[in-house]
């Protein structure tokens, strides 16, 4: 069963190092910042953050939120993202005598990456109806549509039936 | 070709990561999201080797990609320190979320010196 789980972990993992080699391959560093690795590092960060408060709302794990998780988290976020990278790159500034670039790659990787993980579990956090605050459903009597977005704010809900008049339905 | 096993180094290093994770967090559970930590600055350490071996030309720079960019970069991960910490700062412990972000910070960066700064002297 770990063995299985480990697979899942390897495919996602071997599928992030892809798309981080083939971003490392397309953004040159002609200024010396090694612009691949922190893009790969806040964006994986970001999602992340975003996969795994998503999945902790979901409701308890089972095993296909464990396969998602394990999947997409550990293995394609986690082989996306880097931190030997960072870490060999800044030395590397470092020793160059780069000190102002090395330490503000390290700073803005750090207090961005956390900031990035924070945005995206706040933006998992949110409602279903685009973050406005509001609380899901509409009181109406109904049972909840299946389908969050489209359920709320579609033309079935009292207005004028085929076509909203109150442009709010995106 | 060397595409390819930077993926497949890619995918061991994260299976090894999965596990070996799996393995402290079932011993050690401190307050600090340790585990992570220790993966990362291993990592750092083994990069930092294979950045000295290029230069004295024990490796060739396919070898190196395929098991700095593949294997130290599947094993090592930004997105799963950041989130840690990031739940460390949500649970309102903020001093241990400073505390985990500049640990691994200082630990990442010593072990990449050292390795790459030992093989060196060793290698060349």
């Amino acid at each position: 069963m770990s063995f299985r789980l480990g697979l899942l972990v390897a495919l996602g993992g071997a599928i992030g190092t892809l798309a981080r080699f083939g971003l490392a391959e397309s953004l040159p560093t002609p200024d010396g910042v090694p612009w691949a690795t922190l893009t790969a590092n806040l964006l994986g960060s970001f999602l992340l953050g975003v996969l795994l408060e998503a999945l902790a709302r979901a409701g308890e794990e089972n095993r296909v939120r464990r396969a998602v998780r394990l999947g997409l988290g550990t293995g394609l976020l986690g082989g996306f993202t880097t931190f030997s990278s960072l870490a060999l790159e800044t030395e590397r500034l470092l020793v160059d005598g780069e000190v102002g670039i090395a330490s503000m790659y390290m700073l803005v990787s750090l207090v961005l990456g956390l900031l990035a993980a924070l945005a995206g579990i706040a933006v998992a956090s949110r409602p279903a109806g685009k973050g406005d605050g509001r609380p899901r459903g509409r009181g109406d009597g109904r049972p909840g549509g299946p389908h969050g977005l489209g359920g709320q704010y579609g033309p079935h809900d009292g207005g004028s039936p085929g076509e909203s008049s109150r442009g709010e339905d995106r | 070709m060397t595409v390819l096993l930077i993926a497949v180094g890619g995918g061991l290093g994260a299976a090894l990561r999965f596990w070996t994770d799996g393995a402290i967090r079932s011993r050690w559970q401190p307050a600090l999201p340790v585990a992570t930590m220790m993966i990362n600055t291993a990592g750092s350490l083994v990069i930092g080797v294979l950045a000295g071996l290029l230069p004295a030309g024990v490796l060739g720079p396919g070898p190196v990609a395929v098991l700095s960019v593949g294997l130290c970069g599947g094993f090592t991960t930004f997105s799963t320190a950041m989130v840690e910490s990031a739940r460390l700062w949500r649970a309102g412990d903020r001093r241990r979320c400073v505390l985990n972000l500049v640990l691994t910070m200082v630990a990442t960066l010593v072990a990449a010196a050292v390795g790459m700064a030992v093989t060196t002297l060793i290698a060349a």
